[in-house]
C-alpha cells in the first residue's frame, strides 16, 4: 500500500507539471512565431516591410514586394474608429446601468449587453455583411469599407468596455457617493467629480482591453472590409487589416510569404501583449479601490 | 454591499439642466445599444428560424453548402469540441487546483502562471491559428484535421478555463478545509471526497463557459482544422466547424447567403443553450457569478 504521503507527493507533481504547462503555453507561442518569423526577417529584412513598393509576396524574397504599411494603417485607422465610437457609448450604457436605469430595466438590460458579448465574431461579421454593407452601399462606393469595419468593431467592443465599466463602478466605495450627497451634490455633479474619477483604473482597462479586442480582430473585418490592400483615402474605401490578410493568404503562402504572414501576427501579438501588460500595470496602481 | 444611489434631488438653474442632459445622454446610449441588439437579434431569427427543420440539421450539406443541411458541419464541430475539451480539462483542472489550493507553498509558480494566462488570455485569435498551424499541424504533422483544430482550440480557452475553475474551487468555504486537516486527512483524500463534489457546479459552470468560448471561435480553425466538407471519418480528417461554414457560405458561395442565416441561428441557439446551462447552474447553487470576460 502506498502511504498517504507518497500520494500526496504525487499529486502535487502532478498539479504542478499542469500549471506549468498552462504557464509555458505563451513561451512556446512566442517561441514558434518567432522561430517562423525568424526567417522572413533575415530573406527580406525589416526595412522592406516598409520601403518596398507594394504588397505583392512571393515565396522567395527576392522576386515580391512587402511593404506591409497599407495594412498596418487599415488596423489602426479601424482600431481608434471603433474605439473613439464605441468609449462614450459604452461608458453612457454602463452609467446608465448603475445609476439611471430602473430597478426593472437594469436586469434585462445588462442581459442584453452580455449576450451582445456572447455574440461569436463570425455573426457579427455575417451581419454586416448582409445588412451593413448594403446600407453603407448606397452612400457610394461598394459598401464594404473601412466604415463598415469601424461600425462592426464597434459593435463588438461596445459590451467589453460596458461591462467591465460597470465593474469598475460598482466597486466605488459606497462611502463616497454617501458624501457626495452629504455635501448636497445632484446626481450628475457625483457622477461627474466622484464615480468616474474613483473608477477610472477599471474604466482604463475596459478601454485598452476593448481596444486590443479591436485590434486582434479577423473574421469580422475579414467579411466586411473589402481587403482591398490600399492607403484609405475616404471611410468608405474598402481596406485590407493585417489580421484579415493573414486569415486570407496563409492557405497558400509559402516560404518567405508565409514567413511574412507570421511576422504581421508577431507584431500583432507584441501589440496586444504590451497592452495587456499595461493594464496589469493600471490595475496594480488602482487596486485600493477593489475591495472597498 | 450596501447600494447607494444617489438622488435626483431637487436641484436648480444649470445645475438642473447638467442633471437632465446628462440622464438624457445616459438613457439615449442605453437605447442605442438596445436597438443594436434588437436589430442584429431580428434580422437573424426572422431569416434564419425558417430554415430551421429536422432535415436541415440532419442531412448532408449540398451544393457547396447552398442546398442541404449540416449534419457533417454539425458533427466535425462536436469533434473538434470534444478534442478541445479533452486536451484543456484535465490540464486546466490541475493548474486551477495549483492555484486555488496551493497559493501559499506554490506562490512563484502560481504568480508565473498567472501572469502568463492573462497576456494568453489577450492573444488575438488569429495568432493562435498561425501557432496552431506551425505547431500542430507543420511540426507534429497532424495536417489539417480536427485534431489539430482541438487541440488549438484547447490551447485559446485554457485561460478562461482555469479562471473559471479556479473560481469554482474557490466557492468551497475554508471551514471544510480545515475540518478536513482536523480530522488529518490528506490533501489527495480531502480534494477527492470533499473539495472536488463540492466544487462540482461551480466546475461545470467553468466547463461551460470553456465550451462556448470554443463554438465561438473561427479564425483560430481556419488553417488548422480547414475547409473541407465531407464526414470525417477520423481525427485525423479535415473538417469544417459551424462557424468557418457561416463565413464560407457567405464569403465565397453565391446564393449562400439563406442557409448561412439558418447556420447562424443554429450556432447561437448552441450558445445560447450553453449560457443558459451555466447560468442556471450557477443559480441553483447560488454560485458568485463570474466577472466580465
Amino acid at each position: 500500500m502506498i502511504s498517504p504521503q507518497r500520494v500526496d507527493a504525487t499529486l502535487l507533481a502532478a498539479l504542478r507539471i499542469s500549471a506549468g504547462l498552462a504557464g509555458v503555453l505563451l513561451l512556446i507561442i512566442f517561441f514558434f512565431m518567432a522561430a517562423e518569423s525568424w526567417a522572413g526577417l533575415r530573406d527580406i529584412g525589416p526595412l522592406r516591410f516598409v520601403l518596398d513598393a507594394s504588397w505583392h509576396p512571393e515565396p522567395a524574397a527576392a522576386n515580391g514586394s512587402f511593404r506591409i504599411t497599407a495594412m498596418v494603417a487599415a488596423t489602426l485607422a479601424a482600431t481608434a474608429g471603433a474605439v473613439v465610437l464605441a468609449t462614450p457609448l459604452a461608458i453612457g450604457a454602463a452609467l446608465f446601468l448603475r445609476f439611471y436605469a430602473p430597478p426593472g430595466l437594469a436586469g434585462p438590460f445588462k442581459r442584453i449587453v452580455e449576450l451582445l458579448a456572447g455574440v461569436p465574431s463570425v455573426v457579427y461579421g455575417f451581419w454586416g455583411l448582409v445588412v451593413l454593407v448594403p446600407l453603407l452601399a448606397t452612400l457610394g462606393g461598394p459598401g464594404q469599407s473601412l466604415l463598415a469595419g469601424i461600425l462592426i468593431l464597434t459593435l463588438m467592443i461596445l459590451p467589453t468596455i460596458t461591462l467591465l465599466a460597470h465593474a469598475a463602478l460598482v466597486s466605488v466605495p459606497p462611502a463616497y457617493l454617501q458624501a457626495a450627497a452629504a455635501l448636497g451634490m445632484s446626481r450628475w455633479t457625483t457622477i461627474r467629480s466622484v464615480a468616474l474619477p474613483a473608477a477610472r483604473g477599471g474604466l482604463f482597462t475596459g478601454i485598452v482591453l476593448g481596444t486590443g479586442r479591436a485590434a486582434g480582430e479577423t473574421m469580422a473585418v475579414l467579411m466586411v472590409c473589402g481587403n482591398i490592400v490600399q492607403l484609405p483615402d475616404s471611410l468608405l474605401a474598402p481596406v485590407r487589416t493585417l489580421t484579415a490578410n493573414i486569415a486570407l493568404e496563409m492557405a497558400y503562402a509559402l516560404g518567405d510569404h508565409r514567413a511574412a504572414l507570421f511576422v504581421s501576427g508577431l507584431v500583432l501579438m507584441l501589440l496586444v501583449t504590451g497592452l495587456v501588460l499595461a493594464v496589469a500595470r493600471l490595475d496594480a496602481s488602482s487596486g485600493r479601490f477593489r475591495h472597498g | 454591499m450596501d447600494d447607494w444611489l444617489p438622488a435626483s434631488g431637487r436641484t436648480r438653474g444649470r445645475t438642473a439642466a447638467a442633471d437632465r442632459t446628462a440622464a438624457g445622454a445616459a438613457w439615449m446610449c442605453a437605447v442605442i445599444v438596445t436597438l443594436a441588439f434588437g436589430w442584429i437579434a431580428a434580422d437573424l431569427l426572422w431569416h434564419g428560424l425558417s430554415r430551421l427543420t429536422p432535415g436541415f440539421l440532419f442531412e448532408m450539406p449540398q451544393l457547396s453548402g447552398r442546398a442541404g443541411g449540416l449534419a457533417s458541419i454539425i458533427v466535425s464541430t462536436l469533434a473538434i469540441l470534444a478534442i478541445c475539451l479533452a486536451a484543456a480539462v484535465p490540464i486546466g483542472l490541475g493548474a486551477a487546483i495549483l492555484l486555488a489550493e496551493y497559493s501559499r507553498s506554490d506562490r512563484r509558480l502560481g504568480r508565473f502562471v498567472r501572469r502568463s494566462l492573462d497576456v494568453l488570455a489577450g492573444v488575438p485569435s488569429i495568432v493562435f491559428g498561425l501557432f496552431g498551424n506551425a505547431f500542430f499541424c507543420v511540426y507534429l504533422g497532424m495536417g489539417f484535421s480536427l485534431l489539430a483544430g482541438g487541440l488549438t482550440l484547447a490551447c485559446m480557452v485554457l485561460p478562461l478555463l482555469i479562471r473559471s475553475l479556479e473560481q469554482g474551487l474557490r466557492e468551497v468555504p475554508d471551514d471544510w478545509r480545515n475540518a478536513a486537516a482536523a480530522l488529518g486527512m490528506s490533501k489527495a483524500a480531502t480534494l477527492r471526497s470533499i473539495l472536488l463534489p463540492a466544487a462540482l457546479p461551480g466546475l461545470v459552470v467553468g466547463l461551460v463557459l470553456g465550451m462556448g468560448r470554443a463554438l465561438a471561435e473561427t479564425a483560430a480553425l481556419l488553417f488548422t482544422s480547414g475547409y473541407v466538407m465531407r464526414m470525417p471519418g477520423s481525427v485525423m480528417d479535415s473538417g469544417r466547424a459551424l462557424s468557418i461554414h457561416i463565413f464560407d457560405l457567405s464569403m465565397n458561395v453565391p446564393g449562400g447567403t439563406g442557409n448561412a442565416y439558418g447556420a447562424a441561428v443554429v450556432l447561437l441557439l448552441m450558445l445560447l443553450t450553453v449560457n443558459l446551462l451555466a447560468l442556471a447552474i450557477a443559480r441553483r447553487w447560488q454560485l458568485t457569478q463570474p466577472g466580465p470576460l
